[in-house]
């Protein structure tokens, strides 16, 4: 069963929904295996000019689990720098939601990859602007 | 909060009046049915009227009752002490692909035993096909197991027609009845039934407690040794509370049956064509013949058990019998099954009303659902706002 940690974030999952001109999108998953998440980031620099995560949203078809872990990594990541947020791991979202069912680990990784996904994104539409 | 209850498939609430029936032999009449003193006798007595009455409920003879744990357990005997048993005539086991675990894994088991199981397919209509099983029938063939009515979409099975193919070439069937006994009329002759499992707390009995019909002169080795009871076929200490509640808790169910029926029916539909409002969403199975209880619906663009939770938190029991549970990540079989593609399978949402369900109930659900959905179709990225 889920921790209730798991189904408080599930009743008010945080930034869920969409960005409108996002500077990056990370669509990660299949319909087959049942999630589907899409990852919308907006980046801005901070005063030392460091690329950070200004805004982030996620969309998320899934079960409680997915859709509890879209809002805890966009919770952590907004506001950090690009660098860092790539460094979270899947163990500190699973810990930020008291655990995970054994099944449902990979639903971490997921919404992980669909952040790292985003932000490759951001930089191949950067660098063919530049 | 309102509490509304509609996973009736999943199990049923005791009834008052069978909780009555069972009272006196928790610690009253507690003797061992076993026992030749007087305790034990009493204990004997209600465990064999309650074999008669059980066995008249279904048209069979008290002789060919076997108290059992549950279905699951009667599954088991079934596939396991037939084959088993009648090993000099062959190997092969038929069954269908939508059954419910405790005969699939069965089957599955008796195949890594060196017995050949095959699969019949079902229709996206939900029902298996004669002319298909006539074609899986084979002269090796010791046992066919085909459900009454699935579990998930609630299809009825046609039985009868089954249990025939069967009798003309000789192999014995079992039907899995977990889902019907107490909700549909059952006459193991007139259906050519040789074996049946059932469950009592699918039909406001006690948990724990179930039987196997068995007709007369099956061949079973039992799966449990020890004291020989129930004709060796199944030895430990009778469950007498269990089983008298099992007896009264029938009794009830069939006397009620077609009054309840008519209102169930209009109740399901009521909710069938409420939730059909909502766009994209679809019925699982087709209405008839179909358990009067059972609405199995789905809807694009969502994950049951996303669903399942929000309307909990509304007060509202559910179930999705598909995808995701926090168990397994497999979608259900049996939508699979009748052709559903994957990712249908995960939107899928069943009811199951009961006799305490109420015009009422349906308004509250039918007033949640589409609000539920709307949410969860906003956050989903596959589209369908």
């Amino acid at each position: 069963m889920y921790s209730k940690k798991v189904l408080e974030t599930f009743r008010n999952p945080k930034n869920i929904g969409e960005i409108k001109n996002p500077d990056g999108v990370g669509k990660i998953g299949n319909e087959k295996c049942g999630d589907v998440m899409w990852v919308y980031i907006k980046v801005s620099k901070n005063k030392r000019s460091q690329e950070i995560i200004k805004d982030i949203k996620v969309k998320t078809f899934g079960c409680v689990a997915a859709i509890s872990t879209s809002s805890v990594l966009a919770t952590i990541v907004k506001g950090m720098t690009l660098k860092d947020a790539l460094k979270i791991d899947k163990k500190q979202i699973a810990e930020e939601l008291d655990g995970l069912p054994p099944a449902k680990m990979h639903c971490s990784v997921l919404s992980m990859d669909g952040l790292r996904k985003a932000v490759e994104d951001y930089r191949n539409k950067k660098a063919k602007a530049d | 909060m309102k509490h509304v209850y509609l996973d009736h498939a999943a199990t049923t609430p005791l009834d008052k009046r069978v909780l009555g029936a069972m009272k006196p032999y928790f610690s009253k009449k507690f003797g061992n049915a076993g026992s030749l003193h007087l305790f034990g006798q009493e204990a004997r007595e209600a465990v064999e009227k309650a074999r008669e009455s059980i066995a008249k409920a279904i048209n069979a003879k008290p002789e060919e009752i076997v108290f059992t744990s549950g279905g699951t357990e009667s599954d088991n005997i079934a596939l396991q002490g037939v084959m088993r048993a009648n090993k000099g005539k062959g190997k092969g086991l038929v069954t269908s692909v939508f059954e419910h675990p405790a005969v699939l894994r069965t089957a599955e088991k008796l195949e890594k035993e060196g017995f050949e199981a095959s699969y019949l397919p079902v229709t996206k209509q939900g029902f298996v096909e004669l002319q298909e099983i006539k074609k899986f029938l084979k002269k090796e063939t010791i046992l066919a197991s085909v459900m009454h009515a699935n579990n998930e979409i609630g299809t009825i099975q046609p039985i009868e027609e089954i249990g025939k193919l069967c009798r003309e070439k000789g192999i014995l069937f079992h039907s899995d009845a977990v889902q019907t006994v107490g909700k549909e009329r059952i006459d193991v002759e007139k259906m050519n039934i040789d074996l049946l499992s059932a469950s009592a707390h699918k039909f406001y009995g006690p948990k724990g407690i179930g039987f196997l019909y068995a007709k007369q002169g099956t061949k079973i080795y039992p799966l449990m040794h020890g004291g020989g009871h129930e004709n060796g076929l199944r030895s430990g200490t009778e469950n007498v509370p269990g089983i008298v509640g099992m007896e009264k808790a029938l009794e009830i169910a069939v006397k009620e049956m077609d009054e309840e029926n008519e209102k169930l029916k209009k109740l399901r539909n009521k909710l069938i064509d409420g939730c059909l409002e909502i766009k994209n969403s679809w019925l699982n199975g087709v209405r008839e013949p179909r358990l009067a209880a059972n609405a199995a619906l789905g809807f694009d663009f969502v994950e049951g058990e996303s669903m399942i939770l929000m309307l909990s938190d509304k007060g509202i029991a559910a179930s999705t019998g598909s995808a995701c549970s926090t168990k397994s990540l497999e979608p259900s079989h049996v939508l699979r099954a009748i052709g559903l593609p994957h990712v249908k399978c995960h939107g899928s949402l069943r009811f199951t009303l009961g006799r305490a369900t109420t015009e009422k109930d349906i308004d509250y659900v039918l007033e949640t659902l589409p609000g539920i959905v709307k949410r969860l179709r906003e956050i989903s990225p596959l589209g369908g706002k």
